[in-house]
């Protein structure tokens, strides 16, 4: 599909052809964009769609492979993210990229700030700029408090206000309203409108339809890396957008075996953290894939990781297998039977600079070594036995996991738990930014073990994958749970709107 | 008064008036403005270093090579005395030497990204073992100094020695450069978010070298002032001192992980261990207790800081969030 | 039943361990080592004597026993400082037992348990607090000392009984003194525990991604405490070996012995900020400073000069590999 001119103006910044690809996976082929002044454009696509990559082409971070980019009709490149920032493109994001001990003021003007005569930062001059700016946009803010005195919504207002200081004409969005109350969103809607009285072309990326609604005049819709889909907000549905942003046959990539559901293996009830989750219950069967869908920020991955023992919830139990246990430590969760695969792989699941053999093996050391003697061909057979079955492409197992591609180092991190035969197994976005041959493999996987009798959890943001695998999908949205679908109810509309908070019938 | 008790400065600036106040309990004297003065020039040195080595840890290093630099330049500026060199020279010479010490250690850093534990411990004993060299291990003692040499620092202007003018102006000139210069602001940003500050067009491994170069030559102008009012200089002079600078500056508040502190809290954390340096002959306590009582001071100080950190789990729940910003404003 | 996919079978190794080996930083250290003891043969007479040899083994044998304890917690992304501290503070109770007369395995207990409690006392605030290592053991760096110097003041305990001077001066065959006999001995235990058991290999997992390991099932505080009372364990047996060759007990025995422990743990090839590093290293790493310390002493060059070649191997040797591939680029 062609991108349409908006009669009359041009556009500020134009992409065509923007491709970008990582080592195993092609994060975007040949995407188009324009962004026109005055203008909010919305974004539209589930996670990995590729929407985070486009920003950080813009925002001159990556390098596109091909394609090109125009600024008011002029070819350009933003060669770092210096160069994006002087051709007038600032980004938003959830989490402010901003000094949390300098002021409001130092923070606007941070690498430019007014200098009296002899060199000093002229303060004063500063801090009636940042006043200006500040009230421009409607933002009463203090220029010399702290930033780390200041809520989320604050130091969004501090980065529009810097964004402003540097004369943007692009303001890129990215889930501004994440952890906004009502009364923000609406002071952030006003904002918006300003910005657009300024002239300045903004793409506005969220999840969330009403918001899309409430503040975008245009749309576009990526599904895979691609561009599927463009217009203006008075002639598309919601549904239409839905539809665009799903797209395939649910099937087709997501064989889910059938599965005997077993005797429950583990319930949780009244799990509550003082700030992450409330009131969380449920319970999970041998043999059944749970599916946890919610946005980001949702709380599901911190629900998981009360589980795993990592975090402690305030209040609540959850029995395995019968039992009631309290999960203080990881390890505690490792011998009751619960492993979790980690959303943030290089964080969180593999321990880049250790072989991936010793990857493998490092929650089952007790069982390969000997009187606590390291035995190496027992820790290489159980490392072969198990990448093996997951189809790891690897030079060897000794190599450094760190330089595996993203789906492999997800192996590496599922055969390791594998490799400790658990009842229950977790897995965080197990499938995110990995190419399409390991997702259809780990796809594969996790309906064998189903099969085998194990108790799956699977959270994630991705609506195909979540249809086409569960059983069961519980809903979660601001740290409840608030809807779960069986059987027929099981469909994306009814996923996007428990998920985002929209009220009306279910299709 | 919630807010003042955030304050780490406040909570420091009433654990030193406490302090005194114990020490005035059993020895009046020692409060007296004239008493508090000697205090006050006694701690110039420490109070100086620490700034100096506050520029440096809030960039996310460590200088450990401070009191070797501030020896040799001491050395130095010796044997420039003796050799005649005129006054003005010779600080003019510390200060450069100082600061190409300082440079040495900035350019390992900048350059090669050696972690700066790592190259200032080597250079801690390279500078030390170089003042070797020069003198052959021989002391320079006060008859062969110069009087003027000697007695600029002690010489009392308008009720104060020079020297304790001279920590007054580095405070004031070191917090001008810290709240009002660019340079000074990034010293914040590199340690604060060292990858928001790419993006902002600094260059974390040049603002570090800077740092460096500013305690050398800090060190380096102090190992005059040292040399000059002890009116001695030899290989081990001011022996584990940047041990001291760093107490003062975990005491002070400044985070060791970079990017927080304040020029006020260096100052009072230097003058904390000042008082109990000076204090404790006066109480009737034995100076032996100043190691143990400063070593106490910094665990305390660890402890307290840390508190002020909180936990950063994210905040999910809308009803967490308002409690939080209630909490917060 | 469901058969399981039949992958593709992935080699074991490419690069067998032998050969990895050949070109590790152990290797060119091993190469070093190697010249320095050839480059010491040519400059004296006297250094192939194996009585001289034997009595210099005293240059390295005890900073390498906590050398070893210290490389495991450097691994694992810590540090301890204190160390020297614990050593003075051992030392002081084994003096004060001795002046009430315990005997002998009275004191060695005595010692060896100062260093266990010093070392509890460390990995509680590290471990259990998540305070960082580098200001707490600066702390109780001065905490520990500063409680010898309260005990002793400028005072010391002398008059050990005979049999106490074994650890130190004696001989356990031929030339092989005790000190050399432990430094043996724990190169074994501590090359097994690092390299061998699962328990080093937590370690190793805790320095690379100390997150990814707890979210691997590893109790990484438990590991980090038992790393703490492992270099306090090796600072009390150190405590009994120093005291016993000295003969006596003053607060400032060891002295900077911290950063020299620290320098031979980085030039065995373990890196400051964790994750890598090799037992073998640090035992070639012990040698090379030995064999340097001693040469140059034949040399009768004065020991502050040679901590100027200490300081300027450390740097050297961690900045030629940087070089080199910057050279390369």
């Amino acid at each position: 599909m062609q991108a349409q001119p908006v009669s009359g103006t041009a556009p500020v910044l134009s992409l065509r052809g923007i491709s970008k690809s990582f080592p195993g996976v092609r994060a975007l082929g040949g995407v188009e964009l324009d962004l026109y002044p005055g203008q909010v454009t919305a974004l539209i696509g589930e996670n990995g769609a590729g929407k985070s990559t486009i920003v950080k082409i813009l925002t001159g971070i990556y390098q596109p492979d091909e394609g090109t980019i125009t600024v008011d009709g002029r070819e350009t490149r933003f060669s770092t993210a210096q160069a994006a920032g002087a051709a007038g493109v600032t980004a938003i994001h959830q989490e402010t990229v901003l000094f949390d001990e300098l002021t409001v003021a130092e923070n606007i003007f941070i690498g430019h700030a007014p200098r009296t005569r002899i060199g000093l930062i002229d303060t004063r001059a500063m801090e009636r700029e940042a006043r200006r700016l500040l009230s421009s946009i409607g933002a009463a803010l203090d220029p010399q408090s702290r930033l780390r005195d200041l809520g989320i919504a604050s130091k969004h207002l501090v980065a529009i206000a810097r964004a402003l200081s540097i004369d943007a004409r692009v303001v890129i969005m990215d889930e501004p309203t994440a952890a906004l109350s009502h009364k923000e969103i609406h002071e952030l809607y006003e904002l918006v409108e300003k910005l657009k009285e300024q002239g300045k072309a903004i793409l506005f990326i969220s999840h969330k339809f009403d918001e899309i609604f409430r503040i975008a005049d245009r749309w576009i819709v990526f599904r895979d890396g691609q561009f599927v889909g463009e217009g203006t907000m008075a002639e598309v549905t919601e549904g239409r957008l839905v539809q665009l942003m799903v797209g395939r046959e649910v099937d087709q990539i997501y064989p889910k075996r059938p599965a005997q559901i077993g005797k429950p293996v583990l319930t949780v009830a009244g799990y509550s953290h003082p700030t992450e989750f409330d009131d969380i219950g449920f319970t999970l069967h041998e043999g059944e894939i749970l599916g946890f869908y919610g946005l980001v920020g949702a709380g599901r991955s911190e629900v998981m990781q009360a589980l795993f023992g990592i975090t402690r919830p305030s209040k609540g139990a959850c029995r395995i297998n019968g039992t009631v246990r309290a999960l203080r430590s990881t390890a505690e969760a490792v011998e009751a039977g619960i492993v979790y695969v980690p959303e943030d792989r290089g964080r969180q699941g593999a321990v880049k600079g250790l072989p991936i053999f010793q990857n493998v093996t490092l929650p089952s050391l007790a069982k390969t070594s000997r009187m606590g003697f390291l035995q190496l061909a027992e820790e290489f057979r159980l490392a072969r036995e198990f990448t093996q079955r997951l189809d790891l492409r690897a030079a060897s197992l000794d190599q450094d996991v760190g330089l595996l591609s993203g789906g492999n180092q997800q192996k590496v991190v599922i055969a390791k738990w594998l490799a400790t035969q658990p009842r229950v197994i977790i897995l965080d976005e197990p499938t995110k930014g990995i190419d399409i041959g390991s997702k259809a493999a780990v796809h594969d996987f996790m309906s064998e073990l189903a099969g085998q009798g194990l108790a799956v959890i699977m959270v994630s943001s991705e609506i195909p994958e979540v249809l086409g695998m569960s059983d069961r999908v519980i809903v979660m949205r601001e740290g409840r749970i608030v809807a779960e679908f069986a059987g027929a109810q099981m469909t994306p509309e009814n996923l996007v709107r428990a998920a985002a908070g929209i009220e009306g019938e279910a299709a | 008064m919630s807010l003042l008790f955030k304050s780490r400065e406040a909570i420091l600036a009433l654990a030193i008036l406490v302090l005194l106040a114990v020490v005035a309990a059993r020895f009046p004297a020692f409060v007296t403005p004239g008493n508090l003065a000697n205090v006050l020039t006694d701690t110039s040195p420490l109070i100086i270093l620490a700034l100096g080595q506050m520029a440096v840890i809030l960039t996310k290093c460590i200088d450990l090579s401070m009191a070797a630099n501030l020896a040799l330049c001491g050395m130095v500026a010796g044997l420039m005395n003796i050799a005649g060199v005129p006054l003005p020279l010779i600080l003019l010479a510390v200060l450069v030497l100082g600061a190409a010490l300082g440079a040495v250690n900035g350019a390992l850093v900048w350059g090669l990204r050696i972690p700066s534990i790592v190259v200032t411990l080597g250079t801690m004993t390279i500078y030390r073992g170089v003042i070797f060299l020069l003198t052959d291990g021989k002391w320079i003692n006060a008859h062969q100094m110069s009087a003027g040499f000697k007695a600029f620092p002690r010489t009392f202007l308008l009720g104060l020695p020079v020297m304790t003018w001279i920590m007054i102006a580095v405070v004031l000139a070191f917090w001008l450069l810290v709240s009002r210069t660019p340079l000074g602001r990034a010293f914040f940003a590199v340690g604060g978010n060292a990858h928001a500050a790419v993006y902002t067009g600094i260059s974390v491994g040049r603002t570090q070298f800077a740092a460096f170069v500013l305690s050398g030559a800090l060190s380096g102008f102090t190992g005059y002032l040292w040399v000059a009012r002890y009116a001695v200089a030899y290989v081990d002079i001011a022996g584990g001192f940047e041990l001291d600078v760093v107490a003062a500056c975990v005491i002070g508040g400044i985070a060791i992980a970079g990017g927080a502190g304040s020029v006020a809290g260096a100052v009072m954390g230097a003058l904390f261990l000042g008082i109990v340096k000076n204090a404790l002959p006066v109480v009737g306590i034995s100076p032996f207790w100043q190691m143990a009582i400063s070593g106490s001071a910094i665990l305390i100080a660890i402890a307290f800081n840390a508190r002020g950190q909180g936990p950063k789990g994210r905040i999910i729940l809308k009803s967490a969030e308002h409690r939080q910003v209630e909490a917060g404003a | 039943m469901t058969t399981p996919v039949a992958g593709r079978r992935v080699p074991d190794r490419l690069i067998s361990p032998a050969r990895r080996a050949l070109f590790s930083w152990e290797t060119l250290l091993f190469v070093i080592a190697v010249a320095v003891f050839l480059a010491n043969t040519i400059a004296s007479p006297y250094f192939l004597d194996p009585w001289n040899l034997s009595d210099a083994s005293f240059n390295f044998t005890e900073k390498a026993l906590i050398a070893f304890a210290m490389a495991l917690l450097i691994i694992a992304g810590e540090i301890d400082l204190s160390v020297a501290s614990i050593i003075a503070l051992a030392s002081t109770v084994m003096g004060a037992a001795m002046t009430a007369g315990f005997p002998t395995p009275v004191l060695v207990m005595l010692g060896i348990g100062t260093g266990l409690l010093c070392g509890a006392f460390n990995g509680l605030l590290v471990a259990r607090f998540g305070l960082p290592s580098i200001v707490v053991t600066i702390g109780t760096m001065s905490l520990f000392r500063g409680i010898s110097y309260i005990v002793l003041g400028d005072g010391a305990y002398t008059g050990y009984p005979d049999d106490f001077a074994f650890f130190g001066q004696g001989y356990v065959w031929w030339v092989i003194t005790f000190e050399l006999a432990l430094f043996v001995v724990f190169a074994v235990v501590f090359g097994l525990l690092l390299h061998a058991t699962s328990f080093g290999r937590t370690v190793y997992a805790i320095g690379n991604n100390a997150t990814a390991a707890r979210f691997s099932g590893i109790r990484e505080g438990r590991v980090r405490f038992v790393l703490f009372l492992l270099t306090g364990v090796m600072s009390g047996i150190a405590a009994v070996c120093l005291t016993s060759r000295l003969g006596s007990t003053r607060p400032s025995i060891a002295t900077g012995f911290e950063l020299e422990v620290v320098t031979m743990v980085v030039l065995g090839g373990v890196s400051i900020l964790g994750g890598s590093g090799s037992i073998p290293g640090v035992v070639i790493a012990a040698l090379v400073m030995g064999l340097v310390t001693f040469g140059l002493g034949l040399l009768n060059v004065p020991g502050i000069v040679m901590s100027i070649i200490i300081g300027a191997l450390l740097i050297g040797v961690i900045a030629l590999p940087r070089l080199w591939s910057m050279v390369k680029r």
